[in-house]
């Protein structure tokens, strides 16, 4: 066993395993000056950043970093950038919004936002509604509880039939099956289909006139036509909120509905709920999609 | 050099070499993890958080055993992209009763830390049995049977008082009540006064609508309870941590 001729000078550790010795080189210089700096940066983070526990309390660091303190620096930034538009949102008179254009374009364009992120579940991502729920489409001019922009917001804020806020949109339309006999329900269906242009049978809809007369029309209407005030759908348009095919209709009729709306505003949901500037935007969205009054 | 020829006898001996090894890891591990039990900024004091009641906890089992976790975490982190879409940033409390907790380190869907309260229980039913029939494009699928799996609520003292001994502060009355509260939760028309002192906020509803207390109830029960305890009106949390 000879050692290779090329190390003469460097020594050994005195290890040997078998006849074959370890080396001692020196480590490389870059790699050392390379450790020798991370030692140095780590003391340092240790200093700048919250790092070393003590008795009640860890230190702080010199830079004064917290993660709940970046957020809110990086919303407070966000508003700044927006040059207090969320903030003039929030205060103005959505009724005088399209006097002021510039606002109007932002409250649309924040409102898409929120609505997708917070609407779109239910309404849909085009809001075009979706009747497996009964979760009304609000592209067309058929509204529950009012079309102008004000009970739009007014909805959004308190939500529908729900037990967050005391303002939230009230009604309940009783189940007619624990009331009425098979025969009228059918009746009252085909009245129904009838006023609503769909194909039915007309003796079963004169028939279905009365039973209307009798049980329907306090929210309804009289010629079905529906009323705002306790959120009643007009029932002689072809817009349906849960479907309006005779099988549909029956099952309305014969249960009932109960469609909840959750209270948006924060006011009644601290931890996920919408700001002020965030209901204006949603409102000034919706009721720009095309069937606002 | 003599004190460093004391390494020879560690390099030379396994069985020395592992016990002096894990003796570092320890120190380690003391350091960084053992003051997190002491110190006042990293026990943040929440109002409102309280154990889940018979019927949410039920819920949260299944939401276990669905593996929801997989795709959906519980974790609001302190970002602002994050606080805009889901709400207020997650507080170490708010879990506190987790065991485990489910924050989740993966998002196939959307967070639901605060899913209490943004939707109506109808729409749970609806998008748990056909996700597709109200998000279009969502890759969920579909949980339709938990409506037929009826519970009974036999076991649910049992899982409280297990609760109970990792440390969940479940009083007598509350696992002597086990069954009742379980019950009457998903009974709108019962008397649910009681339940309501001891597990305040609780959301009473029979959420599918059909008799009994189905795998579903529970369910959303939990979902509807999700990041809803603590009341940010009140409570304001130190933005220095």
């Amino acid at each position: 066993m000879t050692r290779n001729d090329k190390t003469p000078t460097v020594q050994t550790t005195g290890h040997e395993w078998d006849g074959i010795e370890e080396l001692n080189n020196p480590l490389p210089r870059w790699w050392l000056w390379v450790f020798y700096a991370t030692i140095v940066w780590g003391i340092w983070y240790t200093i700048a950043y919250p790092a070393w526990p003590m008795i009640s309390g860890a230190t702080a660091g010199y830079l004064g970093f917290s993660t709940r303190g970046d957020v809110a620096t990086d919303i407070a930034a966000a508003e700044e950038a927006r040059s207090g538009l969320m903030e003039k949102l929030a205060a103005v008179d959505l009724t005088q919004l399209p006097q002021d254009p510039d606002l109007q374009a932002f409250a649309v364009s924040a409102g898409a936002s929120v609505f997708r992120a917070n609407c779109a579940q239910c309404h849909g991502a085009g809001a075009a509604g979706n009747m497996s729920g009964g979760f009304p489409n609000l592209l067309d001019d058929d509204w529950l509880w009012g079309g102008s922009i004000t009970d739009v917001a007014a909805t959004v804020t308190n939500g529908v039939r729900n037990d967050s806020s005391p303002d939230a949109r009230w009604s309940q339309m009783p189940a007619f099956g624990e009331m009425l006999e098979p025969a009228d329900i059918d009746a009252v269906v085909n009245h129904v289909l009838a006023i609503s242009g769909q194909e039915h049978d007309a003796a079963l809809a004169e028939k279905g006139a009365q039973v209307f007369a009798d049980n329907c029309t306090g929210c309804h209407g009289e010629d079905g036509h529906g009323m705002r005030e306790v959120g009643a759908p007009n029932l002689t348009d072809a817009v349906w909120l849960y479907g309006g095919t005779p099988e549909k209709l029956k099952e309305t009729v014969t249960y009932a509905r109960f469609g909840i709306m959750p209270a948006w505003s924060e006011q009644f949901r601290p931890a996920n709920g919408l700001s002020q500037a965030e209901i204006n935007a949603v409102a000034a969205y919706v009721h720009g999609l095309g069937g606002g009054e | 050099m003599a004190f460093l020829d004391y390494h020879k006898s560690l390099e030379r001996n396994a069985t020395l070499l592992l016990g002096g090894s894990l003796f570092v890891v320890l120190i380690g591990g003391i350091v960084e993890i053992a003051p997190l039990f002491y110190l006042e900024n990293t026990i943040e004091k929440v109002e409102g958080v309280r154990p889940y009641s018979p019927l949410e906890l039920e819920g949260r089992e299944i939401y276990l055993r669905e593996g929801c976790y997989v795709c959906h975490s519980q974790m609001i982190r302190p970002m602002r992209d994050e606080v805009e879409r889901y709400g207020h940033y997650s507080l170490a409390a708010e879990s506190m009763y987790d065991h485990p907790f489910q924050w989740g380190s993966k998002r196939t869907g959307p967070d639901l830390a605060r899913v209490g309260g943004r939707y109506s229980d109808a729409w749970h039913v609806q998008h748990l049995s056909d996700p597709q029939s109200v998000v279009p494009e969502s890759i969920m699928p579909p949980y339709a049977f938990l409506k037929d799996n009826l519970l009974d609520g036999e076991q649910i003292a049992d899982l409280m008082e297990t609760n109970r001994i990792v440390g969940v502060p479940y009083t007598d009355d509350q696992i002597a009540q086990a069954r009742a509260d379980f019950n009457v939760q998903a009974d709108p028309n019962g008397d649910y006064d009681a339940l309501l002192e001891r597990y305040p906020g609780a959301h009473v509803a029979n959420s599918d609508g059909l008799p009994g207390v189905s795998e579903m109830d529970a369910l959303v029960a939990y979902l509807q309870v999700l990041g809803t305890m603590v009341d940010f009106s009140t409570f304001t949390p130190d933005a220095s941590r």
